[in-house]
């Protein structure tokens, strides 16, 4: 790969993210206009109109649209999205404050994931008849089938009303790291409240990693370079995990960058379900406080979180498959 | 040839006779899933005659009759088969209405992200150029955005706007809207696929030569020809729809408790969990789970049966 095709991937990656976190603006601008009442919120219902409408001038509530638009992206960009209305601080602190508790949850469900995944998909693509995979193939339907908040559920009630097994809410014990950062991996208490709520983020995913890597898996077993390579007597191990492993990984990449979002959007159904103390919980409670800008700060912090684990995806993509050209690629 | 000139047989006949009944007749899993299915729709469809009691209407409901369990626990009551919430409201009767409401929620969702899908997959599959990357790379963003992120969002906002009054009159449209609109890029890319492979053949161009007009290219023409795969990925994407209602609805997003689809008669019960009131959530969760199931077999059972060219796996 030459360098100068490099750069222009990168250019053209970080044009297609300027553009998304443009519209992500958008839309979060244009609820702060339309959402509540940023004044009644200030003031309370006691002030006359005349105070009002000087009032508004003042913040600014009367300026052309452009204005005020470009006033929100450059207090944004400064990481200055408000103070939300029930905490009284600033949106951006109070949905930051939460990010390591969902950063956490999503870890450890994608560790599940590939984890599990792999290996099953492998084992049951190259042992189609086994016993094993029929049982592995009809547990991943049922696991499609059922939606994560109903994991989530059926395993509070076994686990925690019936068995007393696990913990049904909350995160437990935290440690707080150096850098400000709250921590439950450190302590047992965390990782045993960590379990339930994992594996229920988990619960869809990773049956469809498993169909997913099982079905590429026998693609490319059918492969002519594959059967060229037990033609020329290679052991079974390398051509399973060296040659055949190599290929099959590379759309399941691709999924994996496809399903971030929807990863995002289980962890608010998650972190419901647990009462987890992460920024989805805090999100569905400013919808209900009508909390706007901590609305408008979740939605740009997680469009971030996106566009940055989408691009990078994609370059992992980009830098292990050979065949994908970076430059003038138009679909 | 020569079936052609035989005297036309009538639809029912011809699916009794074709080859897809066959395979259908021959896969137990095809049929069972189908059966229930078909017996969801039934019972929802007949809610209003078979259900022993109407959740919507308040003057039926007595708060003493709140919480009874199932009728094979001790303090059962035959009246309440499957036991009552914590309204006095009869389980059965809820999850008949309930069924009904997520149903066509899916159903009328689907139909609309079919139309958008379909449509936007014709003009981009048969024009590309410039409005086939356009639509294109709307649809790789979108789906990747994830249907059920964008839902959550765009229900947010209208709920903080609305007011949550206004909105639980609104939230069967709102529902079939958002999810209808979330997903259209499925239905684009599976019909953009056999677009392409179509577009090239020879009755096309022969179309072409005689001068018919574009539209009716794609529509009479066309438009047919990719249709088997829009019927295969149909299936999944109502439970797909399913999935999604009631998630919402679980979330407070959806239908409200005053008039619920399964997910928010699951939401509305799952505080009871932890007092032992387990069957106002663990019975709908299940009839959920049984309904998707089926939908998800049936709808992997069309597609090996007709294995028609997909444009991606699931």
């Amino acid at each position: 790969m030459k360098a100068a095709d490099f750069i222009s991937f990168l250019l053209r990656r970080g044009v297609q993210a300027l553009v998304v976190m443009f519209v992500i603006s958008l839309i979060g601008f244009s609820i702060q206009g339309n959402l509540g009442d940023p004044l009644r919120e200030l003031v309370g219902q006691s002030v006359s109109e005349a105070e009002r409408n000087a009032l508004r001038d003042r913040m600014g509530l009367n300026d052309p649209f452009f204005v005020q638009y470009s006033r929100f992206l450059g207090n944004a960009v400064q990481g200055d999205l408000g103070n939300s209305y029930f905490f009284k601080r600033p949106a951006l602190d109070v949905i930051l404050d939460k990010f390591p508790a969902t950063f956490e949850l999503v870890l450890a469900a994608t560790l599940i994931i590939i984890g599990l995944s792999v290996p099953l998909g492998i084992y049951t693509a190259i042992n189609p008849h086994s016993w094993i995979t029929s049982i592995v193939m009809a547990v991943s339907i049922v696991g499609i089938s059922i939606p994560v908040f109903l994991t989530a559920i059926f395993a509070i009630y076994i686990f925690s009303v019936q068995l007393g097994w696990m913990p049904s809410f909350g995160r437990g014990d935290t440690v707080e790291l150096p850098w400000g950062w709250d921590s439950g991996f450190l302590t047992l208490d965390g990782l045993h409240h960590l379990i339930l709520p994992s594996i229920a983020l988990s619960s869809i995913m990773l049956p469809l990693f498993i169909r997913l890597i099982r079905g590429e898996m026998m693609e490319v077993l059918q492969s002519e370079y594959v059967r060229f390579a037990w033609a020329k007597g290679l052991s079974k191990r390398r051509i399973w995990y060296v040659h055949a492993l190599k290929n099959t990984l590379i759309p399941v990449i691709s999924l994996g960058g496809v399903k971030i979002g929807t990863l995002i959007a289980y962890t608010i159904l998650t972190e419901t379900v647990f009462q987890w103390p992460g920024m989805g919980f805090l999100f569905l409670e400013a919808v209900n406080r009508v909390d706007t800008p901590l609305i408008i700060a979740y939605i740009i912090v997680v469009g971030l979180i996106f566009v940055v684990t989408n691009t990078l995806v994609d370059l992992i993509y980009t830098l292990v498959n050979p065949t994908v050209k970076m430059v003038g690629s138009g679909s | 040839m020569s079936d052609t000139t035989q005297s036309a047989p009538g639809p029912l006949s011809r699916l009794l006779a074709s080859d897809i009944f066959y395979r259908f007749r021959r896969d137990p899993v095809a049929i069972v899933s189908a059966t229930i299915v078909l017996l969801f729709v039934l019972a929802a469809a007949l809610a209003p005659l078979i259900a022993p009691q109407n959740p919507y209407d308040l003057t039926q409901l007595d708060i003493m009759d709140s919480e009874v369990p199932p009728f094979w626990q001790e303090q059962g009551d035959p009246r309440f088969l499957l036991g009552s919430d914590h309204q006095g409201r009869d389980m059965l009767s809820t999850i008949l209405y309930g069924t009904g409401l997520s149903l066509i929620i899916g159903v009328f969702a689907v139909l609309l992200q079919a139309f958008l899908g379909v449509s936007i997959g014709l003009i981009a599959g048969y024009n590309g150029g410039r409005i086939d990357a356009f639509f294109m790379r709307l649809a790789d963003i979108q789906l990747s955005l994830s249907t059920l992120m964008i839902a959550i969002i765009a229900l947010a906002v209208f709920q903080a706007a609305f007011g949550s009054e206004l909105y639980q009159d609104l939230a069967i449209i709102m529902l079939i809207l958002v999810i209808g609109i979330a997903e259209w890029p499925q239905y684009a890319r599976t019909v953009r696929a056999s677009v392409l492979a179509e577009r090239s053949k020879e009755y096309v161009d022969a179309a072409r030569v005689i001068g018919l007009p574009r539209s009716r290219i794609m529509i009479r023409h066309i438009l047919p020809n990719t249709l088997s795969p829009v019927l295969v990925i149909s299936t999944v994407q109502v439970a797909e729809a399913i999935i999604a209602e009631a998630s919402l609805s679980f979330l407070g997003l959806g239908m409200p408790v005053t008039q619920p689809s399964l997910g928010s008669l699951i939401r509305s019960g799952f505080e009871y969990i932890f007092s032992g009131s387990w069957w106002i959530t663990i019975i709908p969760s299940i009839v959920l789970v049984v309904l998707i199931l089926a939908l998800n077999l049936l709808g992997d059972w069309l597609r090996d049966a007709l294995n028609p060219r997909l444009y991606s796996r699931r």
